[in-house]
């Protein structure tokens, strides 16, 4: 299988997985049917995401992909992080079979879910 | 160095040493063809022909009801297609299952879209087809009814005898693809009535690249591949007497009954254990009718190949019927059909023993399960859903 050491490391070691409970939003991505739900939680300070962590129901790249998401979000503004793309996740974790470039959709997508929501409450 | 834990004989197996000494001298000294009337060419013919009767006498078979291929996928292409042309004038309906392996499930659907009509029969909620809904579905145009006989997913062991009786009833013929049960359970031509039978030889210790077909004395089929009149006109191409010899020994040694034992027991041992992780399910009967060297779980909440990854970082060697196995993104169709939810679908894991297995290695994996079933639910935005539901049984 494809998958690079990297990706390998962050699924079995990933470093912002749970939940967390005094998060300022929470955004949610997938469905059981694909085999994959994301969630991710942050919290915001002056504007910047000063910290995110995820909860995955998937894969191996999927899991590793959350993991992703949340390392390269943390410390960006919300406005750059509205502009992160799956490319971007995928380039930081290395190879991967084609089929899985989903599981990182859904984690820039659950995560831009959370920044709206931080925004919806402002 | 860590020891791996190889638990994917489902997929294939480890070539027994001696099976690999067996075929050793096929490839420098008696390397001749079969075909050829030298003294080189008469030895490999002794070759073919000792291991056709080998073959031929774990399945109670005459040896001319042998012919060979190179292994499951060929056998059943060539039984399906085979026996479908080759008797067009009586008709152009096959029935099969819901739960066949991808190579007979694709040359059903290749013979559909050539004009053929194929009816795909639902199973029970263990595997099981039954004799009653095949005989519904037999129609006069009907010429073959092929089932598999030990499930490769979840292991369950069709009744041919019952399912024969039917067809034999109803003049159709019969064919069964034995490639996970052959000598992990009684398989007997004349008893279960078959006419036709697909066998391998990589899922029992023997080499890749080598299986057979059974044909009984009499059925007609159209051969597919076209060559020089090797194995009667079925099958062109000349024998690989390395891989057939390794075959026969191979298929001598696994008859063993001992060998059936030994994985039963420890098969069991593994279902009892995994099945006290909170929130897993067996899929698949239990028991006797169920493949001695396999288990097939569900695991609420969690995703097959996200286990199996964890495994693998232990060293365990598993696979799984989840919608994320690397090659499609549907779960398992054979999970579907015994009812399973997409969900319990994405949270199977498949492991497969074989006759090398020990108990420790079995130890082990138990052990190591249900850490990495934990670690995998805390991740999960389920992790929580499922405490709630299991505190509640």
């Amino acid at each position: 299988m494809a998958y690079s050491q990297k990706l390998m490391d962050h699924f079995t070691n990933p470093r912002n997985a749970g939940e967390m409970p005094d998060a300022h939003a929470v955004g949610e991505e997938g469905n059981l049917k694909c085999g994959d739900v994301m969630r991710v939680f942050i919290k915001v300070e002056d504007d910047r995401l000063s910290d995110v962590t995820f909860q995955t129901y998937g894969c191996m790249a999927a899991i590793a992909a959350s993991d992703m998401v949340c390392e390269i979000a943390k410390g960006k503004t919300l406005d750059e992080a509205m502009r992160m793309t799956p490319k971007d996740v995928i380039n930081e974790l290395g190879e991967m079979p084609p089929i899985k470039f989903h599981c990182s959709i859904l984690g820039t997508q659950a995560l831009q879910a959370a920044i709206k929501e931080y925004r919806k409450k402002q | 160095m860590r020891k791996t834990i190889y638990l994917d004989n489902g997929a294939t197996t480890m070539l027994d040493p001696k099976v690999v000494e067996a075929m050793r001298p096929c490839f420098t000294e008696q390397y001749g063809n079969a075909s050829s009337t030298h003294e080189y060419g008469r030895d490999a013919k002794d070759l073919l022909e000792r291991s056709r009767g080998t073959i031929a006498k774990t399945i109670n078979a005459s040896p001319d009801e042998i012919l060979f291929t190179s292994g499951g996928t060929e056998s059943n292409n060539l039984a399906i297609k085979g026996v479908a042309y080759a008797n067009q004038k009586k008709g152009k309906h096959l029935i099969t299952t819901k739960v066949e392996h991808k190579c007979v499930m694709e040359s059903c659907r290749w013979l559909e879209s050539q004009g053929f009509k194929v009816t795909y029969l639902d199973v029970d909620s263990e595997g099981f087809v039954s004799p009653e809904a095949l005989e519904r579905a037999i129609t006069k145009e009907t010429v073959l009814f092929s089932v598999i006989h030990g499930n490769n997913e979840i292991g369950t062991i069709q009744d041919l005898a019952a399912l024969g009786m039917v067809c034999k009833k109803h003049n159709v013929l019969f064919h069964t693809d034995a490639c996970q049960s052959y000598t992990k359970t009684a398989l007997d031509v004349k008893k279960q009535h078959l006419d036709l039978v697909t066998l391998n030889a990589h899922k029992l210790h023997g080499p890749k690249g080598v299986g057979a077909l059974y044909v009984r004395r009499g059925v007609a089929i159209s051969p597919w591949q076209h060559g020089g009149g090797h194995e009667k006109g079925n099958r062109g191409g000349t024998e690989n007497i390395p891989g057939i010899v390794g075959f026969a020994v191979a298929a001598k040694l696994a008859m063993d009954e001992k060998h059936r034992k030994q994985m039963t027991k420890l098969r069991d041992k593994l279902i009892d254990n995994v099945l006290k992780i909170p929130g897993v399910t067996l899929n698949g009967p239990r028991g006797e009718r169920r493949l001695c060297n396999n288990a097939n779980f569900s695991f609420a909440g969690v995703e097959g190949e996200a286990i199996g990854g964890l495994l693998d970082a232990k060293g365990v060697c598993s696979s799984t019927g989840s919608a994320c196995s690397a090659h499609s993104l549907e779960p398992s169709y054979v999970l579907l059909a015994i009812g399973l939810t997409h969900e319990q679908a994405n949270g199977s894991l498949r492991l497969t023993l074989s006759r090398f297995t020990t108990e420790e290695e079995i130890d082990s994996t138990v052990k190591v399960l249900p850490e990495i079933v934990e670690k995998l639910r805390r991740i999960s935005p389920f992790g929580k859903l499922i405490d709630k539901v299991l505190s509640k049984v």
